[in-house]
């Protein structure tokens, strides 16, 4: 239950950890670390055995949330604890304040980034699907320079993403009004802290009249990546969220997702239970409207 | 295979108020240089990868799981284990005396675990919920299951008194 070795670096500018990150290839793996609460326990068990490790905690530039212009950008190394009691996420984006408050206990919280938690893609993670549904985007930097990409092409499998192996998340962006948004989250865990079996993230906007004017639907646990179920949101797009409504998006989620089995749960128990988080998901944004 | 060479990090991080100055191989998680450096073996090594809480301590006032951090991270640092809790003179935290009279503790093992989660709950919510109370400990395991006389300590010591981290 020890590391193996590794070296170890502590850049203090997003620069310097690029310049790091570089120094890897396929035969001498360079890991980042972040808030360590999923990547330290692979190195413990040695299912992860980086040559280098890269400690960002002193990466000043990767800190801080603030309102810009159409979007909130919260630095990538943002505490899950900071986004669940940070008075501006609370107020432009309670859906990522709410679902950060999911995450783990208080010790995991204190620790545990947003970039990370995204970055380490487990499928059955919190802020992934909220990511999701609030339409977020990254700032990502690399040895070319820096570039923006939807959350949606991040997340490549169980734990595994479409960064390449020499870039890293500096940001999350997400849209104001986004943020605005009625929302719900809703969650299945066997105790309290404990990764989710199913999770879901929805949101919704609704006209003066009523009409859904445009909803997202994002779900996790239920397959190999969070994802947002399009269909799903489509479903209710134009209708005034009457229950049928709300029933035939259920049903577009069934369609769309491929559970698993595992000692947790069979994948017919987690398809019955992404069919409810969804339905309390939707639920609790309809009551908000 | 190629090792990499042992290249060991100078800290400088001050534990339970007195300041420490040691040479840490980066590997070595907090939890090991509290216990084998500095011979603070309150903390408790039960895991070791994140679940059971044992190793729980406050770090610039807030509680980590040591086990997840690793001791070079402590540069810096103000780390509080339980050693620090009981009075130089070993009168013991009014947290620790509530845990002592509600036999809040059977076989030791995740109480200074309990003690710091408990202490930072209070810390932040001075008069919890009893399920409030049960979810700030959530992240600790008790062996022996003794969570209700862990339950009913914490509620305690809350009627009697404030707490806080620093």
């Amino acid at each position: 239950m020890k590391p193996a070795p590794f070296h170890y670096e502590r850049p203090t500018t997003v620069a310097e950890a690029v310049a790091a990150l570089a120094g890897g290839d396929g035969e001498r793996e360079v890991k980042l670390l972040a808030g360590g609460q999923s990547l330290v326990p692979l190195l413990a068990l040695r299912l992860a055995r980086p040559a280098t490790l890269v400690d960002l905690n002193r990466v000043e530039e990767l800190r801080g949330i603030e309102v810009s212009g159409d979007h909130v950008r919260i630095g990538a190394l943002t505490r899950h604890e900071v986004l669940h009691t940070d008075a501006t996420v609370r107020s432009r984006l309670p859906l990522l304040a709410t679902a950060a408050g999911h995450i783990g206990h208080r010790a995991i919280r204190t620790r545990g980034t947003i970039g990370g938690s995204l970055a380490h893609a487990d499928p059955a993670a919190e802020l992934p699907t909220g990511c999701l549904a609030l339409g977020a985007e990254l700032e990502i930097a690399g040895p070319a320079g820096r570039r923006t990409i939807p959350v949606g092409t991040l997340f490549d499998g169980p734990l595994s993403t479409t960064l390449p192996a020499d870039e890293l998340i500096v940001a999350v962006r997400v849209p104001v009004d986004m943020g605005r948004r009625p929302f719900g989250f809703a969650e299945l865990t066997r105790r309290a802290g404990d990764f989710a079996l199913v999770v879901a993230s929805v949101t919704i906007a609704v006209d003066a009249d009523g009409g859904c004017r445009a909803a997202t639907v994002a779900v996790g646990g239920v397959g190999g990546s969070a994802r947002l179920i399009g269909p799903a949101a489509r479903a209710l797009i134009g209708t005034r969220l009457a229950d049928g409504a709300v029933d035939a998006a259920v049903a577009e989620v069934d369609r769309a997702i491929r559970p698993f089995d595992d000692l947790h749960a069979s994948a017919e128990y987690r398809r019955a239970m992404a069919a409810l988080m969804v339905r309390r998901a939707i639920g609790a944004a309809r009551g908000a409207r | 295979m190629n090792e990499p060479t042992v290249h060991r990090w100078p800290i400088r991080c001050t534990v339970n108020g007195s300041v420490q100055h040691l040479l840490v191989e980066p590997r070595r998680t907090a939890l090991d240089v509290l216990r084998d450096e500095l011979g603070l073996t309150g903390a408790h090594a039960g895991c070791e990868h994140g679940v059971c809480g044992a190793c729980t301590i406050l770090f610039d006032g807030e509680p980590v799981r040591a086990c997840l951090l690793f001791g070079v991270q402590l540069d810096g640092a103000a780390v509080t284990t339980v050693e620090g809790l009981a009075a130089a003179d070993g009168t013991l935290h009014p947290l620790q005396e509530s845990f002592s009279a509600h036999h809040g503790l059977q076989c030791g093992f995740c109480t200074p675990g309990m003690l710091l989660s408990a202490l930072d709950l209070l810390a932040h919510n001075p008069i919890p919920t009893e399920a409030e109370v049960r979810e700030g400990l959530g992240g600790n395991l008790c062996r022996c299951t003794g969570y209700q006389q862990l339950v009913d300590a914490v509620l305690d010591a809350a009627r009697g008194g404030t707490y806080d981290c620093t």
